[in-house]
């Protein structure tokens, strides 16, 4: 494995773990939040067990994220020092002020976990609640630091010198609104059909059920309603790349010639030497509407790319697939949710909608690491898109193989060791948190 | 602006050597507690640390920031050059960590927990010597960057006697600091003899490891001698920690917690003081004789203003309800211990 390589396989796999913990560590405290709050408003116990466990989970959960995330700061010195020495100081804003919202997470989730019946019950509520607000805007503006990698914005390039640096305007660059609400909904729609599909399973075996109800309703609301805006929040963002990454789109639906009312391809086996995609559905129009509102629009293709500045066109489609696909799934599942809460509530008693939502557990984080690889692949060769390239930002260190290969047995480790707490967290909830009325908080 | 963002960077440091090697140190007590004795450790630990555990380890990743936005050479100079002991170190972090929170929230109680305590323990250790070799090597000045073979680059860069001394004694201050922090954290009075005795022991080690300092900067011609007293500020500021480490030992035979706790901040902020100091601003010193400089090397303008301000704003919303978490627990356990 050549050090290229290597250094953008460690990468991946450090950021693709990460996410994971980061979209957790978002989204379950206002899970935990909306339990609580039961808990508070209607005194029932079983609301206040749901919340203890839950938290539990976020304590372990939120310490992986925390290590994660470490490594990345120091990971993209460590594999990208050419490209941190220029684009540090352009969009490190969004960084700093990510350090203060990080460290008000630290400090309400200290306050929450530890403050059980040792606070106003509602000001203890409340830090639950902090610890989501600043989860969320950290993971919006670490969002916003990866949309100036895709539309670089805020200097001026001239001559090979990055000059009059605006951080401000780096910041608020063209992609930062698209993604960071896509990214939001995505987290959502990922942690809400994991927990839900979880405690739909439990259900299913029939063990603690009340306990698991109540957990899996308040899971499925956010999961559902995020599973519903995330194709409208998409297509914003399929317009916001059509206008700054026509490469990016072009691979993305391997549209190799440039067209008027260029088909949307779904599916199929891209033939990248013979520039066509076999075995595709092709609709008509769709993809000059979905990027420019107008069926005749012109789509530029792959043919308008130089060869050297094309990205992967097939990992690229693919992973695009996947996003779509699982967003379908999803939307679909939420669309009969919905149905049964307001028409058919005798639904809620068959088996067969617990069932699916226990199918779909993995699909929202498949298709959140599906989306990251469109918007990461896509965005090949450059690492700042038209500015500078990948390969030139890697550090000359060699031998970055022999750090993947640790970093890779490390976060196998780690994931082994997480999904087996997580597996004794779920099994003792019978003994720690159904039926007994007395206190669980953690040991102190 | 620039003086302002070099005095977080500085103060992250510092507390991040304070409070994060308090919670490294505490680890590396358990790893030399008796069997028996262990677990107790381990729960006064817990009890006074849970809370701010992750907070602590903030203060590295505010430093981190700082660097690669302001002073992104220092950044990325660091990065290339002392890859192998940051990667060491981050494998210390990663594992210590997830070992903490796992020993502490696993639903099960079981064998599981002693291979937790076990990594948890060796990587409390493991990890501040790496960031005490990366300290040193950062102001050695073998940080070669024409070098043509890998060993120049990338091992002796950072692989040498004043780096592996600077570990060493890393390590001996963050367990002096958590066995001072933990004597005032026990519930009973057996508690508190031993983390007092440990409190000796480890200033000992620290007293020695930092002469074997001095001797590995002989060894390896680093004028480090005249780094510490060329200059009023150095040698005041090392004569008051001296000064100081007579009243920690009358003290801890007279078990004055809070001055204590103090005392042993003070001291570690006075070697910290003393040793950048003299340096200042050049923080990485490289072969040869150049160095990059935290005044010359530094971002923009544009950059640094927004910089300071995100601090400046950070601290606002920060400082005020760290401190209130500190005192609501220090409060909560006098309540529940007395
Ligand atoms: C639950 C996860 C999830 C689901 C169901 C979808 N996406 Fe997505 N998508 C993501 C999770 C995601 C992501 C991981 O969050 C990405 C990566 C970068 C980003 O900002 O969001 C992303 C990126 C991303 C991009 C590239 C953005 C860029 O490079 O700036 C486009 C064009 C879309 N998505 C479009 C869609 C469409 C049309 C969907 C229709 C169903 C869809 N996504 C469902
Ligand atoms: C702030 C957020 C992010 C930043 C700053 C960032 C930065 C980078 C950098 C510097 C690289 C190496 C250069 C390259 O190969 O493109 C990279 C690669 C990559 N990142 Fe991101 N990234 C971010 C978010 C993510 C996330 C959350 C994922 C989630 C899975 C991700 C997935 C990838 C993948 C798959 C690659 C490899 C691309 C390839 O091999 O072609 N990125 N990213
Ligand atoms: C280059 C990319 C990234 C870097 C350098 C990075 C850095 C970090 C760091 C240092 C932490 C630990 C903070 C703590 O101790 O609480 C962290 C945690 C976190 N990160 Fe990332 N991150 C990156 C990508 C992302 C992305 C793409 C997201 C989300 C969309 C994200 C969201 C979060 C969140 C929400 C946390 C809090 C941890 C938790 O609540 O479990 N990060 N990240």
């Amino acid at each position: 494995m050549n050090d290229f390589i290597a250094a953008r396989s460690q990468m991946a796999l450090s950021l693709g773990f990460h996410i994971v913990f980061s979209c957790i560590g978002m989204v379950m405290p206002f899970f935990m939040a909306v339990s609580h709050y039961y808990w508070l408003r209607t005194g029932n116990v079983m609301y206040r067990n749901v919340t203890k466990a839950w938290s539990k989970g976020v304590a372990i959960f939120f310490a992986t994220g925390a290590v994660s995330g470490t490594v990345l700061s120091f990971e993209l010195g460590l594999l990208w020092p050419e490209f941190m020495e220029h684009a540090g100081p352009i969009f490190g804003m969004p960084f700093s002020l990510e350090g203060t919202a990080f460290f008000i997470e630290a400090i309400a989730l200290g306050f929450y976990l530890y403050g059980w019946d040792h606070f106003n019950k509602w000001f203890h509520w409340f830090t639950g609640v902090v610890v989501g607000i600043s989860g969320l805007v950290s993971g919006i503006l670490v969002v916003a630091a990866n949309a100036w990698m895709n539309s670089p914005a805020g200097f001026d390039y001239v001559n090979g010198q990055y000059l009059h640096i605006d951080p401000i305007k780096a910041m608020f660059n063209d992609a930062w609104f698209s993604q960071a609400l896509h990214m939001c909904l995505a987290a959502f729609a990922a942690t809400g059909f994991a927990v839900a599909g979880v405690h739909a399973l439990m259900i299913l075996r029939g063990s603690h059920k009340a306990f698991h109800t109540k957990a899996f309703k308040i899971a499925a609301v956010f999961a559902t309603v995020a599973a519903v805006l995330q194709p409208l929040s998409g297509d914003i963002s399929a317009k916001s790349v059509a206008k700054r990454q026509p490469a990016k789109l072009a691979a993305m639906e391997a549209h190799f010639q440039t067209e008027r009312r260029a088909a949307l391809i779904v599916g199929g086996i891209p033939d990248v030497p013979n520039k066509t995609v076999n075995y595709a559905i092709k609709i008509p129009g769709l993809l000059s509407f979905m990027a420019y509102d107008d069926f005749n629009a012109e789509v530029k293709g792959l043919d308008q790319v130089k060869p050297e500045d094309q990205p992967p066109v097939a990992i690229t489609h693919y992973a695009f697939q996947v996003m779509v696909g699982l967003g379908m799934l999803m939307l679909a599942i939420a669309v009969l949710y919905f149905i049964t809460l307001w028409k058919k509530r005798q639904w809620l008693e068959k088996t067969w909608l617990l069932k699916l939502f226990v199918l779909a557990t993995p699909a929202g984080f498949l298709a959140v690491e599906a989306g990251w690889t469109v918007t990461e692949v896509g965005r090949q060769p450059w690492i700042i898109n038209g500015i500078m390239r990948t390969a030139d930002a890697v550090t000359p260190m060699p031998g970055i193989a022999y750090s993947f290969y640790l970093f890779t047995g490390v976060y196998v480790s780690l994931a082994l060791i997480v999904t087996f707490m997580l597996y004794r967290q779920i099994r003792m909830v019978g003994k720690l948190y159904d039926l007994s009325p007395v206190d669980v908080a953690p040991a102190f | 602006m620039l003086y302002v963002v070099i005095v977080f960077l500085w103060t992250s440091i510092l507390l991040y050597l304070l409070l994060g090697g308090a919670d490294f140190g505490a680890g590396i007590i358990e790893l030399f507690t008796s069997k028996h004795n262990q677990d107790n450790t381990r729960k006064t630990m817990y009890r006074a640390i849970g809370p701010i555990w992750e907070a602590n380890h903030m203060w590295l990743i505010i430093a981190i920031v700082i660097l690669f936005v302001g002073f992104p050479e220092i950044y990325t100079t660091m990065s290339i050059y002392l890859h192998i002991p940051l990667v060491i170190m981050l494998m210390g972090i990663i594992a210590r960590g997830t070992a903490f929170s796992f020993r502490n929230y696993d639903a099960v109680v079981d064998d599981m927990q002693l291979i937790y305590n076990r990594i948890f323990r060796y990587a409390s250790c493991v990890t501040p010597f790496f960031l005490g070799i990366i300290a040193g090597s950062a102001v050695a000045g073998r940080i070669d960057t024409h070098a043509t073979n890998f060993l120049d680059a990338y091992v002796f860069s950072w692989l040498h006697w004043f780096s592996v001394a600077i570990g060493l004694f890393t390590v001996a201050i963050c367990g002096f600091l958590a066995a001072v922090y933990l004597i005032g954290e026990t519930d009973n009075e057996k508690d508190r003899q031993r983390f007092i005795a440990k409190a000796r022991t480890s200033n000992i080690l620290a007293v020695i490891a930092g002469a074997l300092v001095f001797v590995a900067a002989w060894v390896e011609h680093i004028p480090l001698i005249q780094w510490v007293f060329g200059n009023v500020v150095g040698i005041t500021a090392i004569g008051l920690a001296s000064l100081s480490l007579l009243l920690l030992w009358y003290l801890l035979y007279h078990g004055k917690t809070k001055i204590l706790r103090i005392l042993a901040g003070f001291q570690v902020t006075m070697i910290l003081l003393t040793t950048t100091y003299r340096h200042f601003p050049n923080i990485v010193l490289l072969k040869g004789g150049a160095y990059l400089s935290l005044l010359d090397n530094a971002g923009n303008a544009k950059t640094m203003a927004a910089l300071g301000w995100a601090l400046l704003l950070g601290s606002v919303f920060i400082l005020p309800a760290l401190f209130y978490l500190i005192y609501s627990f220090q409060k909560k356990k006098s309540s529940v211990a007395h």
